[in-house]
């Protein structure tokens, strides 16, 4: 695995969502969306306390809708206008590729996800909020965002129809989503036993993102988002080799 | 003569379907192979294998020594590939689409400045440079695909069909370029326009249904037509019918075919011999004034025929 070459992909390829007004629309988006949520879903102002729980909490919700979105076009594009070949004839390996390629929906997402510095000015201005816990569940966000753009990734590299990617990542992490929210989890607990109910909760990107949007950094949460990524950016390079020429 | 490419039995199966089937060839440095083809007889499939694009279901490919199998990124690292269509990223400018090839290949400062500059102008694509790939024409994206082969100066290029679709003038400039990489590389070029069979290679591989067909030089391949050697002659003051029957009386004269009456025979020599001057001589012999007489080449699209289609009855 070379560094340098992951750096050169992921710079060609976050620069590629600047070269189309692609970036702008999402960006703008994004913010509308975070502001609205924040401001009538979460009731930011009502309930009079310091801080960006409203914020964050919702970011799941928003990440199901928008992450498919940068994620859709990473491999779908690159099959559909052949520019795999020549990439995957490039000295560079499949995972250099894969991880460059994610790294650069990353940090445009990291980049989205900073412009709402507004907000946390703001909060700051009206009181006294515990900035540790915003910075946490900052980067608490990040990371989810990183599992959501993962599975996105991945399901980019198994069709060359953009639209196909959008929903099926869209459906993959509704589930994720939801197999810890609340009907769901009491769907299961009325006759399921309690261990499979856990297990089920266990996996669902709620349970492991509400702790961090409290600020509550857990190694535990932590650790499942970062093998959540690495299981399905793996299973992105698999894909990708055995399907880059159909 | 170094080996620059080996292949050797090399295969691939879509399912049932034998798409390459046991192709074996080697490549020098200072060869350029036309590699010849019908559509679907499995040329760029064999080079998808070369470059290392797809695994080969069996069979070994070696890039200047190294396989392509255990060492994928040494051989990408020696070698330029022109794929198919000359995808590249469409919003990119020419300029930094270069770039990126360049700092992948592990080129950077003023070597990598160098490097896209000398590509550039190479395949003559300078003035573009700055407009984004998908606003430029058919033939200027098939030279950006070009300068993206040729911009590390690899030890092997393979093009697929690096002149398709481009206009006259366009064809021309990139067999010019072809030619003057030549000598220190070794190159493969598929294509199904015959007239580059001359205009750019020094040897051909045919190949049809997977299998090679031919191996040799485009010499060669021109004497495997019939017309190879013929001759037409025509001679003023003498009667058709006689003439013809002379004609066919000769030892050295297989067949003969009447042509319109301008035009007079068609004499086919035995075993491709040349018999232009000892025909000529006959005739004089007789006191017949030669009114025309060529000798002809082989006809590449006959060869073509009778070489990928060896089951269907080859007609003029």
């Amino acid at each position: 695995m070379k560094l340098h070459n992951i750096w050169f992909i992921m710079k060609r390829e976050f620069n590629g969502y600047f070269a189309t007004p692609v970036a702008y629309v999402f960006i703008i988006i994004f913010l509308l969306l975070t502001g609205f949520s924040t401001f009538y879903v979460g009731n930011f102002f009502e309930r009079g306390e310091a801080d960006l729980y409203p914020f964050f909490s919702l970011h799941p919700w928003l990440y199901i809708l928008l992450i498919p979105a940068i994620s859709m076009r990473l491999w779908a594009e690159e099959r559909k206008s052949g520019s795999v070949e020549l990439l995957m004839t490039l000295p560079v390996s499949v995972f250099e590729a894969v991880l460059g390629k994610f790294l650069a929906a990353w940090a445009f997402t990291g980049l989205a996800l900073f412009l709402n510095f507004p907000l946390w000015i703001t909060v700051n201005f009206l009181g006294n909020p515990d900035n540790g816990v915003i910075i946490a569940s900052f980067l608490g966000s990040l990371l989810m965002a990183g599992g959501f753009l993962s599975i996105g990734s991945c399901i980019s590299a198994i069709t060359k129809n953009q639209v196909i990617a959008f929903v099926l990542s869209l459906i993959i992490s509704l589930v994720f989503v939801l197999s810890g929210y609340g009907i769901v989890i009491d769907f299961f607990a009325g006759w399921a036993p309690q261990t499979l109910v856990e297990t089920i909760s266990s996996f669902s990107f709620l349970t492991h993102f509400d702790a961090i949007s409290k600020g509550v950094i857990d190694m535990r949460d932590m650790m499942y988002f970062i093998s959540l990524i690495a299981i399905w950016l793996f299973a992105n390079a698999l894909i990708i080799n055995a399907r880059k020429a159909d | 003569m170094t080996l620059r490419i080996e292949i050797d039995d090399l295969a691939k199966h879509f399912g049932a379907i034998k798409a390459v089937d046991g192709v074996s060839f080697s490549v020098s440095k200072g060869e350029v192979l036309g590699f010849l083809g019908p559509n679907g007889a499995g040329k760029s499939t064999t080079m998808k294998m070369i470059t290392g694009f797809l695994t080969p279901t069996h069979g070994t490919v070696r890039v200047c020594g190294y396989d392509v199998l255990q060492d994928p990124i040494s051989v990408k690292a020696h070698l330029g590939y022109l794929p198919e269509g000359a995808p590249a990223y469409a919003d990119m400018t020419p300029d930094g689409f270069l770039k990126f090839i360049a700092e992948i290949r592990g080129l950077s400062g003023a070597d990598r400045k160098r490097a896209v500059a000398s590509a550039a102008e190479r395949a003559r694509i300078t003035t573009v440079m700055h407009q984004p790939i998908e606003t430029l024409s058919k033939g200027y994206k098939r030279r950006v695909g070009l300068a993206q082969a040729i911009l590390h100066n690899p030890p092997v290029l393979i093009l697929d069909e690096p002149t398709d679709g481009l206009d006259p003038n366009q064809k021309h400039e990139v067999r010019t370029l072809i030619n003057e990489m030549a000598e220190d590389k070794a190159i493969i070029i598929s294509t199904h326009i015959l007239e580059e069979v001359h205009a750019l290679c020094n040897r051909n591989v045919v190949i049809a249904n997977g299998k090679v067909r031919f191996d040799g030089t485009p010499h060669e391949l021109e004497a495997k037509s019939r017309y190879y050697n013929a001759v037409c002659v025509n001679v003023a003051n003498i009667e058709q019918q006689a003439f013809e029957t002379f004609l066919t009386s000769l030892d050295f004269v297989s067949d003969v075919e009447a042509l319109d009456a301008q035009a007079g025979f068609r004499v086919y020599p035995k075993q491709g011999a040349q018999i232009t001057a000892e025909l000529s001589e006959k005739i004089r012999a007789n006191g017949w004034d030669i009114d025309a007489l060529h000798a002809e080449h082989g006809r590449l699209d006959e060869v073509f025929r009778s070489i990928t289609m060896p089951n269907t009855e080859s007609s003029n």
